[in-house]
């Protein structure tokens, strides 16, 4: 299979310039592969919904070219636009619409003949169906952002765009977006998300972008990513406090807790070597007994914090 | 084309009307029947035939005429005025619709509605006063390119519009005193001079002269003019349409 016929989404040299000058993209270089689910991560203002409005037509590029399934978003609009949806991050309704009129109306909109069997589905699967007479304004702010979603599968796109889908949504309702992903994915959609939650990113995505100042500072495999970046810490709970780390162990830059009965070891998993058995062999040589161990890893959210300190 | 892209649109702001029927039909229905009784039996019983005509016949295509300005322009104006204030218009902007598709939804409902109220006050005034249309294809031709332009006017003032201020100030300020001095409910034969020579740079004069040359063969100026006004006004009103989609004027940043 060729690169072409892999990537949905291709991104060349893009920049946005707003008017007053500000620079809102920075020469922004992206391919995303058939299927995948991508997560954007990024402080406010770093260009994530720039990016997406622009690939969906909302914001005209200042230069660049942006593909989709091939088609050029200019040139080839027409096609582009009716095979992506998209998730604003606003909570933007008609609000005295039928959840079931809206729906229809955005399948219409995207140049898809009327298809109530589709709507049912898509509603039915959203948990919407018994409120599909109801007006928008009377639901909650989670079912209205279940709307929105109905509203960008109502035209069966193949490339979805959520906006931070989950912003102000409670713990059930998010993990309910993230099963409702994972289905999308399997049907074969291929979704790009930019969210503030870390625990999003690590959860669903399958790469992880981090979008700063308007540059892509990371697009990385999200396992590899937190293999290479994140760090891991042994602890030891000994069976005597000590007060001092013993000379002889100094090579391994121990920290002793405050109440002399933990140490704790980081390492790396990237080299060969971590230096665990070297340090068993040594705590055993200098007399200090364990009763337990445990070992921990640094989240993602770690790991963007540091980036973009890094870039910043 | 996008045939249902168009359809949705255009559904989408004739179910808006549906919504609020009060506002959109009995309202101007009601102001109609007002003006008839106002200025049709209680001033027109006093007035002398105006060129030949009751007052009460003479002033009704006047008063289609300003309904038709009216609702044409806050129709097409609110249909996009809204999205952008709310922020659905995001939807618009990232469909697969052309400029021509957008403005066919739009100012195609928006024609519609104006259309359909004009007809209805139609129907109004033949209760009040013994109705006569002597050229009724060319009466519908005046409605329609009517209806039309200044649907297209409303649709410029909605993009242009940021605030309700903006989208309610052209058509009070300008639209309305202009339907008024243009003749509606006066022939300017009964103004004095320099009056009469000012209301000729009205363009609402135009209008209101061939709408009422199709019902009684009665005109101020050439019905030719009248056309060509309208014409001119529509691709005017096109071409301003085309050049703020194609830049994107306050739509796309």
């Amino acid at each position: 299979m060729s690169s072409d016929e892999k990537s949905i989404l291709c991104i060349n040299g893009l920049n946005k310039f707003y008017s007053g000058g500000f620079h809102a993209l920075k020469d922004i270089n992206l391919e995303i592969e058939k299927g995948e689910i991508v997560a954007l991560l990024g402080p406010n203002g770093a260009g994530k919904t720039t990016l997406i409005s622009v690939v969906c037509g909302i914001v005209n590029p200042s230069s660049g070219t942006v593909r989709v399934d091939g088609y050029d978003i200019i040139k080839d609009f027409r096609k582009t636009r009716s095979i992506i949806g998209l998730v604003p991050q606003e909570l933007t309704t008609d609000s005295f619409e039928t959840v079931f009129n809206t729906v229809s109306f955005s399948r219409g909109l995207f140049g898809k003949p009327p298809n109530a069997a589709h709507i049912e589905k898509v509603l039915r699967s959203l948990s919407l169906w018994d409120k599909k007479d109801d007006m928008i304004m009377t639901l909650s702010g989670g079912m209205k952002r279940r709307v929105l979603i109905a509203k960008a599968l109502s035209h069966e796109p193949i490339v979805l765009f959520l906006d931070e889908p989950t912003a102000g949504v409670d713990v059930n309702l998010r993990k309910d977006m993230w099963g409702i992903v994972r289905e999308l994915k399997a049907e074969g959609v291929t979704i790009i998300l930019t969210t503030h939650y870390i625990e999003e990113a690590e959860e669903i995505a399958d790469r992880v972008g981090v979008i700063n100042n308007g540059e892509i500072i990371l697009m990385e495999d999200k396992d590899k990513l937190m293999a290479k970046l994140g760090k891991k810490q042994l602890i030891l709970d000994l069976c005597d406090q000590l007060s001092v780390v013993p000379e002889s162990m100094a090579d391994y830059e121990l920290e002793l807790s405050e109440n002399g009965l933990q140490l704790v070891y980081t390492f790396t998993t990237q080299g060969d070597r971590t230096g665990i058995t070297a340090l068993m062999d040594d705590l055993k040589l200098a007399g200090i007994a364990f009763r337990d161990l445990n070992t921990t890893q640094s989240s993602l959210e770690e790991i963007f914090v540091n980036l973009v300190e890094e870039s910043s | 084309m996008n045939i249902y892209g168009i359809m949705a649109i255009y559904k989408f702001e004739m179910a808006r009307t549906k919504r609020t029927l009060v506002q959109s039909i009995v309202a101007p229905v009601i102001t109609t029947s007002l003006y008839f009784i106002v200025f049709g039996a209680a001033i027109g019983s006093r007035i002398d035939q105006v060129s030949g005509i009751s007052y009460g016949a003479f002033i009704v295509p006047g008063l289609i005429m300003l309904n038709l300005l009216t609702h044409s322009i806050s129709n097409a104006s609110f249909g996009i005025y809204f999205p952008k204030f709310v922020g659905t218009v995001y939807e618009m902007l990232s469909a697969p619709v052309s400029t021509l598709e957008v403005v066919l939804g739009y100012v195609g409902a928006a024609a519609s509605k104006a259309v359909i109220l004009g007809i209805i006050i139609l129907i109004t005034a033949s209760f009040f006063i013994d109705l006569q249309i002597a050229h009724p294809i060319m009466m519908m031709v005046f409605i329609l390119l009517t209806a039309v332009s200044f649907s297209l006017f409303g649709f410029i003032l909605g993009i242009w519009a940021d605030n309700f201020e903006k989208l309610s100030v052209v058509p009070m300020l300008v639209v309305t005193p202009l339907v008024f001095l243009g003749g509606s409910f006066y022939s300017i034969d009964m103004l004095p001079q320099p009056w009469q020579t000012i209301s000729h740079f009205n363009p609402v004069l135009y209008l209101v002269s061939g709408l009422r040359w199709s019902f009684y063969e009665i005109s101020e100026v050439s019905v030719m003019l009248s056309l060509t006004s309208i014409l001119i006004f529509m691709f005017a009103c096109l071409g301003v349409v085309y050049y703020l989609f194609k830049t994107g004027y306050k739509l796309r940043s």
